[in-house]
């Protein structure tokens, strides 16, 4: 049976032509989106709230020439439709000429929708709150206190244009991020995972992860901030690799004002600026990545190699910024791989002197884009490695460091695993990153919070 | 950005931001239609939503109707890079059953699926009680059966031309790039309107018409020879609950060749030795410093550990250590929670659950005195209002950034009060430094989950010098631990120094929501911070 919670193909398109009807601009772009979002959230080891919000937008971009303005409404009355393309296209008239607008975009051919889940997509208030017993009840039994956040999306996202283009996708998205805590309050452990596959996480397996992390995380002891040899789990090193991805803009490169620019004009594309062991593609084709066929434009998505042995091979280039250099816009296709090695975290830990583990970063900001510097705090599960072992639990630390000088330092690479990239715990892209052992990880102060 | 635009976000989208990247067109934002919706019909469908939640079992029920407007400018050099109308309307219902919350929203405010969302939210909660260790109780509330409010504006943002909006940023632009050295202008323009109704089960019903508005201009700066490039964003000119008249009043033509200038002057400023210095805190600074490392510790959910799985917990804790005993800093500091000031951000005249807010003293003569509570959190303070001859009653803290969202404790406008003797000068502040540094601005910033260790920078850096503004200087962050820190203040303006910034997306929760929130400061001085030198050669 149809799921009522989000439009079908068929709904989507007559919505758009609806719109499309009513329009009497030069060209005109429609974004149609819908779906449910439901999520639990828990604390102290009981559900605090659950919501499941249904929502849809219209997104109508009309344009007049190079005058172009858009509108959004999630009213689809035929009044309401009326009145948001005639707010689209009498601000489109009345604004000046944005000399970059190239108008939209003609029938495309677009790659295989992926990442559609039913057991995603049926994942109802009950089976939310069995996943949430799942962690709370062995964190109730141990005496340690469990809060977290179960959210996922069902949905569907369309675009057409005036032009003829149509592009259609269903979307299924879940995330399960939980921080055990004691009750004395010196020791927190985290564990989180994304998926487009609700079957592919495992509730009691993460409340086993943040368990032991709370239990060996008790009264930590602190050390002095400096150059460090660390050990970043999955989730860490995405929040950083991530950092770098978001800097990709070839515009700002070529503007002179991104890490990404060459002195002397223009950017690093085909310079070698990461260590040799670092390749990184976002791909619509890999199984794995579950990227969205196209982008907001209604523009395909296809493989982009960012990063191959260490050479930066791409930036992003947006639609204008590549006709004015005789290039192909690359858009941004949604999540990204980074390649890895065999080296597991416990064979990382071995092989380390000493050194620092740490699970997860909190509150990145930036410092400094020439240098793409950030700075932030390690999180729920920080340890001190001596000889070859864990010793113990380390105060956390901020640190202030940037992705470029990371990878750059690396010494061992785990085998890529999907995680929760966001600091929020909010459903995301597909993130398939690799644990990392690196040295000189610079930490500069100690925080006492746990 | 819209979190609904899932299948279009990227990592790197999550992580930040891909500016420039993404179609100029998509910034999220609300339309100019007229009218909000027929009144009549809003309070039936209140209404039928609180009896079929009653008829399903709530022992309490609560329902907004709002609907939210924005429009969104955005402008480069001498072009226009954005613009867009954006409107999103719905109904949530908020529902208690044995004491578990449960809640459900939708956009189609029918008859039928208004009582389809009162009985999911039932529904909801009802499966959530499973977990359920200690129910929920709601702190008693006055009865407000038909109440207005209005944001406080002189002029509807929605209702002057895009053509004078548009002209005034590209006159601003035009005004910066007159500066040579001043490469890239970006600015913008964002408004705001919610339209929202409440009602609950105990009797109130509010309808309220809330304005927000935010101009802003940033100049970038690039050396010649492409070695560095420097930004300078318009940080004097803040968010605020106010109309059109805010933007006249920022005068961003007349100021942007200051911004401009600020720009290219960092490109040869002289980099910051680390080390100990005095530090003299402007407002359009400090504010951000009071919102990190006061208001977000004393939200009593965080208190509680009700946000330990993102936002973080407090280093107050446990509550009875530090209530009416901890030292947040002199006697003349005093931290004040409010949602009255005219064009505070977070002003309102009744919150999210229907409570009246009133002023109130978080940190008293240097004290933690009070936390920020919503109905829910009220009661598991009653001791301490009790000890205090306090009544036990909501802040009227609860805040829910539109219809699809449940609201839970936000922090209301958090201020330090001018000096509570006289009205000290700036120049005194400067005056009693030897060998400090002035910042201006908000810049990067970043906190512990318990509200302990920060990092700050900011917009400008002056050296101060045997009590005199020097030289300006780059890359400085300075690193504090927020109880020295704040004791570590021995003076702060007088009232003719106080000023309002502010944050317009500060975020909280799951899924996380954004709160609008204003911080009024006079410039502070503080003895002997940490500063650390932010500059590494790639």
């Amino acid at each position: 049976m149809a799921d009522t919670r989000f439009f079908s193909r068929e709904e989507a398109q007559a919505l758009a032509e609806r719109v499309l009807r009513l329009s009497s601009a030069e060209d005109v772009r429609v974004n149609v989106q819908s779906g449910v979002e439901g999520n639990t959230r828990f604390a102290t080891n009981q559900i605090s709230t659950a919501a499941d919000v249904s929502n849809a937008s219209v997104v109508i971009t009309s344009a007049f020439g190079r005058r172009v303005a858009s509108a959004t409404t999630n009213r689809f009355d035929d009044e309401s439709l009326r009145r948001v393309v005639q707010t689209s296209e009498q601000l489109a008239r009345l604004v000046p000429e944005d000399p970059e607008y190239l108008g939209e975009l003609a029938t495309q051919q677009y790659p295989e929708s992926r990442g559609f889940f039913e057991s995603t997509a049926g994942l109802s208030p009950e089976a939310r709150a069995r996943a949430v017993t799942a962690i709370a009840t062995p964190s109730q039994a141990r005496g340690l206190i469990s809060t977290g956040f179960l959210t996922f999306q069902v949905g569907s996202q369309a675009v057409a244009t005036k032009r003829g283009s149509f592009a259609y996708s269903p979307g299924t998205l879940a995330n399960l991020t939980t921080t055990v805590r004691t009750p004395d309050g010196t020791g927190s452990g985290w564990a989180g995972v994304g998926a487009h596959d609700w079957t592919q996480i495992d509730p009691a397996e993460l409340a086993e992860r943040a368990i032991r992390k709370a239990e060996l995380s008790r009264n930590p002891k602190a050390v002095e901030p400096g150059k460090w040899t660390v050990i970043l789990e999955p989730t860490a090193v995405a929040n950083l690799v991530g950092l770098m991805m978001g800097s990709l803009g070839a515009r700002q490169a070529d503007e002179g004002r991104s890490y990404f620019a060459r002195a002397g004009g223009g950017n690093r594309i085909g310079e070698k600026f990461l260590n040799p062991r670092v390749t990184i593609y976002s791909d619509p084709a890999d199984q794995r990545l579950y990227t969205a066929p196209f982008n907001g434009e209604g523009l395909p998505n296809r493989r982009m190699l960012w990063v191959e042995k260490g050479v930066l091979r791409n930036l992003v280039y947006t639609r204008f910024w590549a006709q004015k250099n005789n290039l192909n816009p690359s858009g941004f296709p949604g999540g990204f791989y980074m390649e890895g090695g065999n080296s597991s975290v416990d064979q990382m830990i071995a092989s380390t002197r000493r050194g620092l583990l740490v699970t997860r970063l909190w509150y990145i900001r930036p410092v400094d884009p020439r240098t793409i510097l950030f700075t932030g705090l390690t999180r729920d599960g920080t340890f001190l490695i001596e000889n070859g072992r864990i010793t113990g639990a380390v105060k956390n630390l901020r640190w202030n460091e940037s992705p470029i000088f990371m990878l750059n330092n690396l010494e061992m690479m785990g085998p890529p695993t999907r995680v929760s990239p966001s600091e929020s715990g909010e459903t995301s892209s597909a993130v398939i990153v690799p644990a990392l052992k690196v040295r000189d990880f610079t930490f500069t102060s100690v925080s006492d919070a746990v | 950005m819209d979190r609904r635009e899932f299948l279009l976000r990227s990592a790197a989208v999550a992580a930040g931001g891909l500016a420039g990247c993404m179609p100029a067109v998509s910034i999220p934002t609300a339309s100019a239609s007229p009218a909000p919706p027929a009144e009549a019909g809003t309070r039936e469908l209140v209404m039928r939503a609180l009896d079929a939640a009653r008829s399903a079992g709530a022992r309490y029920a609560d329902v907004r109707v709002s609907r939210n407007r924005n429009q969104a400018v955005s402008t480069r050099e001498r072009q226009i890079t954005g613009l867009a109308d954006n409107e999103t309307q719905g109904l949530g219902v908020r529902v208690l059953v044995d004491g578990t919350w449960g809640f459900a929203a939708s956009r189609e405010m029918t008859r039928v699926e208004t009582e389809r969302v009162a009985r999911e939210a039932v529904a909801q909660a009802r499966a959530s009680r499973v977990a359920q260790r200690r129910p929920v109780e709601l702190a008693p509330v006055e009865r407000y059966p038909d109440a207005q409010w209005t944001s406080p504006i002189r002029t509807d943002p929605f209702s002057v031309s895009v053509e004078d909006k548009v002209g005034l940023l590209l006159a601003a632009n035009e005004a910066a790039l007159g500066i040579k050295g001043a490469r890239f202008v970006n600015s913008s323009m964002f408004f705001l309107r919610e339209d929202k109704t409440f009602a609950s089960t105990e009797g109130t019903y509010t309808t309220q018409t809330i304005f927000r508005s935010l101009p802003r201009v940033t100049v970038t700066a690039v050396a010649p020879d492409g070695s560095d490039f420097q930004t300078r964003i318009s940080t004097d000119v803040q968010p605020m609950g106010l109309g059109y008249e805010h933007v006249v009043n920022a005068r961003l033509v007349e100021n942007a060749p200051r911004w401009a200038e600020d720009a290219v002057q960092k490109l040869s400023a002289a980099p910051v030795t680390p080390g100990r210095y005095d530090l003299v805190l402007l407002p359009s600074h400090l504010w951000l410093t009071i919102h990190e490392s006061i208001a977000h510790p004393t939200e009593l959910d965080r208190v509680l550990g009700y946000e330990a799985n993102y936002a973080g917990t407090s280093f107050i804790y446990p509550i009875e250590k530090y209530l009416g005993k901890f030292r947040y800093g002199p006697a003349f500091m005093n931290i004040q929670g409010e949602r009255s000031s005219p064009g505070g951000l977070s002003s309102v005249g009744w919150d999210d659950e229907g409570v009246k807010p009133r002023d109130y003293l978080i940190v008293k003569d240097g004290i933690l005195h009070d936390l920020q509570t919503t109905r829910e959190q009220a009661p598991l303070l009653a001791d301490w209002y009790r000890q205090t001859g306090q009544p036990v009653r909501s802040h009227g803290n609860s805040y829910a950034q539109s219809w699809a969202d449940v609201q839970f404790q936000r922090m209301p406008n958090v201020n330090l009060l001018p000096h509570p003797e006289r009205d000290v000068p700036l120049d005194e502040l400067i005056g009693g430094v030897k060998n400090g540094i002035l910042i201006d601005g908000e810049g990067s910033f970043s906190i512990d989950q318990q509200r302990f260790n920060a990092q700050f920078g900011g917009q400008v850096f002056y050296e101060i010098r045997n009590g005199k503004r020097g030289r300006m200087l780059k890359d400085v962050a300075y690193q504090i631990r927020t109880p020295e820190f704040w004791n570590s203040m021995d003076l702060i303006g007088g009232k003719s120094t106080y000023f309002m910034g502010g944050a317009f997306n500060d975020g909280k929760g799951q899924p996380s929501q954004s709160n609008a929130v204003s911080h009024g400061c006079p410039p502070s001085r503080h003895r002997g911070v940490e500063v650390i030198n932010t500059g590494r050669s790639a």
